[in-house]
């Protein structure tokens, strides 16, 4: 089953970037780091469309496998592997990184350190979105926060300081959760792997072992079994995050340097996600159906309040920040309405599998349009001397109109407009989910509603209108940005217009998921 | 009593005797020959004999003697004892390294013999396996930090430091001697196998129960556990950064094995469970009170530090308290974890300390504020800080994340594990969120603090440099691949 560990290739070259970036230094001034790093970030996405390439669609088992014995003692193992969800999670961090990279500033102090980290955290991320057992899961999973710490304590805003010992905190507490949880799972199994860990939730063998071997008398099987749920699950819901565990991310995602909330909101939340996909759902099935209720109210009122906040704010980034916790409060959605009820009626099977397909789509589609949209703030940003106040501008479509464009279809694809990718996102996971339990796709149309009404009033404050005579000077794309924004609208609209492209790699993933939710008692 | 050879004995001892000898030689060379040398020449003859010492010690570990039933009476060598020594001896060698270009004191031959006879008395507390040489062992090492705690003359504080240190030491070791009395007494042996089988079968009596909780009060002592850790942060702060180096890494790990072995050879029948409504009466639920104690009030306090040594002192009290939750898992797991937490452990604090012998030379104290612009001056120095602050905050993939994982796993994977026991795990992972907290204080410091005067290029000193360095790749090493010790440590102790 080893053959070409072309995982592990795509997984260290960025890291061994970073590592020639630092060994090098800083010495020659002629040099230049954002380069480097974009050379290794080409790299890495050739070797991601290598993969993607690769890829057969049809096969529901993981592919590009790779195992070796690392802590025998421990019965721990390196062993990688995708299907389609990690696919095309490892895609879209192959293409945001680069992305991230452009949208920084040309001079920054300490640039190579800058470059060195973000390469880290690709590294990191592709490790989260490959690895198949939880103790490496973990490492790569923790070895995201001291980079993301890094590069928003160094080069973020004036509040830096407290964003970044906020957002280390939260998520070091939630993934503390997780661990305790998965060692506890480890405890009574034995394993790490995921999906013998998921065979035995399937078949029930997970409650006996629990059971038989966490020998906590004085707790029911159920309790101790609701409890572990609950402590991993604090890791996605902080991650993500679900309301009330998101306080940390709108001063985090304002304060770290747009070009690194790139990463924040376009890959970094969809660890959480990917979390919630591949380890909870599959293993707490079972506890997520007993608590379902309660779990589709968080996940309506993220998407509600959240909108409301979104609305409040005037600060662009800040904007986006809390729409982002709307558009991912979509996928918490999908899946609770999965994980709420049992199914093996064909019309159970139909919606879950709209459901499933919707949220990972939305995962993708958000990364890319998010992506894009905190790309053109950072260009804002950078023309204007650090303004991103809604009402700071006015009338850019006159002076920019190239910029206006790209970010005018942006702002429409994050509202969901047909056509473009974020509806068939969306539009999947209410479909589904309005099959599955009525109640909480209804109620979460006022998130739909209102994200409709910021976004129009972002683009007429911004882009439309009288023009500011300060901003009478900008200048529009430059070439270089065009790289970006012409790659990523083309994007957004084949995944509007064609979806099956991206919907062809996930069926067979899809399939199994929907199978092993099904099969959970 | 029979006859006694004590040939055999001795023919156990030989790592020992050979530190004990050079230990002598350095003494001698000083006295005799090197006095009048500069001082750097003394330091490295001093050393170079140490090392060679150390060596030879570390090769006759190796080597090994298999063990008659008269030397069982009295040692237990090979094993896990040999990785336990061979640690020791490791760890001591980097605190003596470190000391290499400090000024702290003129009395050179003096500190690295007292520094040599301590690392015995650690390895004797290893082998022990005998309440009276347990005893004896543990004095040997008190004595001599006592002594070196005072070593600091340049610091003010040290006198304090150290007669806080002995005093509050003094009163522990009369409560483990009385405590080791008590069990002597109620069981008519002092061999720990042979306690273990006087106790087979019977409860606990109020002999017992006192002679327990007075060993845990010793033993809670040297430690450093809630709430007989008032001495650490006085004694950390005012001693050498060299003796502060060994007694936070050798003698935490030559206690904890000692007592772990205390605890679950002989006083094995006695361990007694915790339980959240009905907990039965012993050594685990002393160990669970001690550990809830050093987790709250070690990371707690270490939070409102401005000392980096005070920071290291507080932050070792809530290490105590996670290596106790290894302990009370009672199990091999537990065991090997424990001793890879502890080596590991050790790595990060002599690198750190290292560090902090840096900048006490050159900008004058370890206060944390004199650690801005630190990686500026110094950037691989920083570098190998970020890696021990890190692994010490439990961030993989560094050393100290395995460690707490794998204590964690061999806790909750503990037949005798109950409900409190995961709590107590939920606990102590809840307050290494709270560390993180004050480990990247430092590394604000170190990394993003920048002072306003253009500092002048500060001398740099290969000799810490070096040490930094090989703790920094021990500690990934290790991290990466912990089984290089973790599959022998266990395969020896089950």
């Amino acid at each position: 089953m080893n053959g070409f560990p072309i995982i592990s290739l795509l997984t260290f070259t960025p890291l061994i970037g970073a590592v020639l970036l630092l060994l090098k230094g800083n010495k020659k001034p002629g040099s230049n780091p954002n380069q480097f790093g974009l050379g290794v970030c080409g790299i890495a996405l050739l070797l991601g469309v290598y993969i993607a390439f690769s890829f057969d669609p049809a096969a529901s088992a993981l592919q590009a496998t790779e195992r070796f014995e690392w802590i025998p003692t421990l019965n721990l193992s390196y062993s990688v592997g995708i299907d389609g969800l990690s696919l095309l999670m490892v895609l879209l961090t192959t293409l945001l990184t680069p992305v991230s990279l452009i949208a920084a500033p040309a001079k920054l102090p300490r640039k190579h350190h800058y470059v060195a980290l973000v390469l880290l955290l690709e590294t990191g991320l592709i490790g989260t979105f490959t690895a198949t057992n939880f103790f490496l899961w973990f490492l790569y999973w923790e070895i995201c926060l001291i980079p993301a710490f890094f590069l928003i304590r160094l080069w973020g805003g004036p509040n830096r300081s407290d964003a970044a010992v906020q957002f280390f905190i939260y998520t070091f507490v939630g993934s503390a959760g997780l661990l305790l949880s998965f060692l506890a799972l480890f405890a009574a199994t034995g394993t790490f792997d995921f999906a013998v860990l998921a065979e035995q939730a399937r078949s029930g063998v997970l409650t006996a072992n629990i059971a038989n071997n966490l020998g906590w008398a004085d707790i029911p099987i159920k309790g101790i079994s609701l409890i572990l749920f609950c402590l991993a699950f604090l890791g996605v819901a902080v991650k993500v995050p679900l309301y009330p565990f998101h306080t940390w991310l709108p001063s985090t995602y304002a304060e770290a340097p747009t070009s690194i909330t790139i990463l924040l909101t376009g890959l970094m939340s969809k660890m959480g996600v990917y979390a919630l996909l591949r380890l909870i759902v599959p293993i707490f099935g079972a506890q997520m159906q007993i608590l379902a209720t309660p779990l589709l109210a968080l996940a309506v009122v993220t998407i509600v309040f959240s909108a409301f906040a979104a609305y409040r704010q005037e600060d662009l980034k800040r904007i986006f920040a809390y729409s982002s916790i709307n558009h991912l409060g979509y996928c918490f959605l999908g899946v609770f309405a999965i994980t709420s009820g049992t199914g093996l009626t064909e019309s159970w099977q139909n919606d879950a599998g709209a459901a499933f397909n919707g949220v990972i789509l939305q995962m993708f589609n958000h990364g890319i349009i998010a992506g894009l949209i905190f790309f053109l703030i950072a260009r804002l940003e950078l023309r204007s001397e650090g303004q991103r106040g809604i009402t700071d501008f006015g009338g850019l479509r006159s002076v920019m109109p190239l910029y206006s464009t790209a970010l005018g279809v942006a702002l429409f694809a994050s509202l969901g407009l047909p056509g473009l990718s974020a509806f068939i996102g969306e539009f999947l996971i209410f479909k589904g989910a309005f099959g599955l339990v009525k109640w909480a796709p209804i109620v979460s149309t006022i998130g739909l509603l209102l994200t409709a009404i910021f976004v129009l009033g972002v683009i007429q404050r911004l882009l439309t209108g009288p023009l500011n005579s300060r901003w009478k000077n900008l200048k529009d794309l430059s070439s270089e940005e065009t790289w970006v924004v012409i790659p990523s609208l083309l994007i957004i609209l084949i995944a509007g217009v064609a979806p099956q492209t991206l919907i062809h790699f996930i069926n067979a993933t899809s399939l199994q998921f929907i199978n092993l939710a099904a099969g959970t008692p | 009593m029979t006859e006694f050879s004590y040939s055999a004995l001795l023919r156990l001892l030989v790592p020992e005797m050979i530190l004990v000898i050079s230990a002598l030689v350095i003494l001698a060379v000083d006295l005799v020959w090197a006095r009048e040398l500069p001082s750097t020449k003394r330091h490295t003859i001093a050393f170079s004999i140490s090392l060679f010492g150390g060596l030879a010690a570390v090769v006759s570990l190796i080597m090994g003697v298999t063990i008659s039933t008269e030397g069982a009476k009295w040692l237990i060598v090979g094993g896990a004892t040999s990785s336990v020594k061979v640690g020791l001896i490791g760890l001591t060698l980097v605190s003596l390294a470190i000391s290499i270009r400090s000024q702290f004191t003129k009395h050179l031959g003096e500190w690295y013999m007292i520094a040599l006879l301590a690392l015995v008395g650690m390895m004797l507390m290893a082998s022990a396996n005998n309440l009276l040489l347990a005893f004896v062992a543990l004095e040997l090492v008190s004595l001599s930090f006592y002594t070196l705690v005072a070593f600091h003359r340049s610091s003010k504080d040290a006198m304090e430091g150290a007669l806080k240190y002995f005093l509050l030491g003094g009163v522990s070791a009369a409560f483990t001697l009385f405590g080791l009395s008590f069990v002597y007494g109620a069981t008519h042996a002092l061999n720990f196998t042979d306690i273990a089988t006087q106790l087979a079968g019977s409860s606990l009596s109020p002999l017992l129960t006192v002679g327990m909780g007075a060993i845990a009060i010793g033993f809670g002592f040297k430690i450093a556990a809630v709430p007989m850790h008032l001495w650490a942060p006085d004694a950390y702060q005012t001693a050498a950064p060299p003796v502060g180096s060994l007694i936070a890494s050798a003698s935490k790990l030559a206690s904890f094995y000692l007592f772990a072995r205390i605890w679950s050879t002989a006083l094995g029948n006695l361990s007694g469970s915790v339980g959240l409504e009905n907990s039965d009466l012993g050594w685990v639920l002393i160990l669970t009170v001690l550990a809830i104690g050093s987790l709250i009030i070690g990371n707690l306090a270490a939070i409102v530090q401005t000392s980096l040594k005070r920071l290291l002192a507080y932050s070792a009290v809530a290490h105590a308290g996670y290596v106790l939750i290894g302990l009370m898992a009672n199990t091999p797991d537990g065991m090997a974890s424990v001793i890879y937490y502890l080596l590991t452990y050790g790595l990060a604090v002599t690198g750190t300390f290292a560090l902090i012998s840096l900048v006490e030379e050159t900008r004058g104290n370890d206060q944390i504020q004199s650690f801005a612009n630190f990686h500026r001056c110094y950037p691989v120095e920083a570098f190998c800080l970020l890696i021990f602050l890190l692994s010490l905050a439990g961030i993989p993939p560094l050393a100290g994340f395995f460690g707490k994982f794998y204590l964690f796993a061999a806790a909750l994977k503990s037949p005798s594990t109950s409900a409190a026991m995961f709590w107590l795990v939920v606990g102590a992972i809840a307050m290494s969120a709270v560390s993180l907290y004050y480990y990247l204080k430092v590394l604000k410091q170190v990394y993003v603090v920048d002072t306003q005067s253009r500092l002048q290029r500060e001398r740099s000193d290969p000799t810490l440099k070096i040490i930094a360095i090989l703790m920094a790749v021990g500690i990934l090493a290790l991290g990466c691949f912990p089984d290089l010790i973790v599959g022998d440590l266990l395969a020896d102790l089950q």
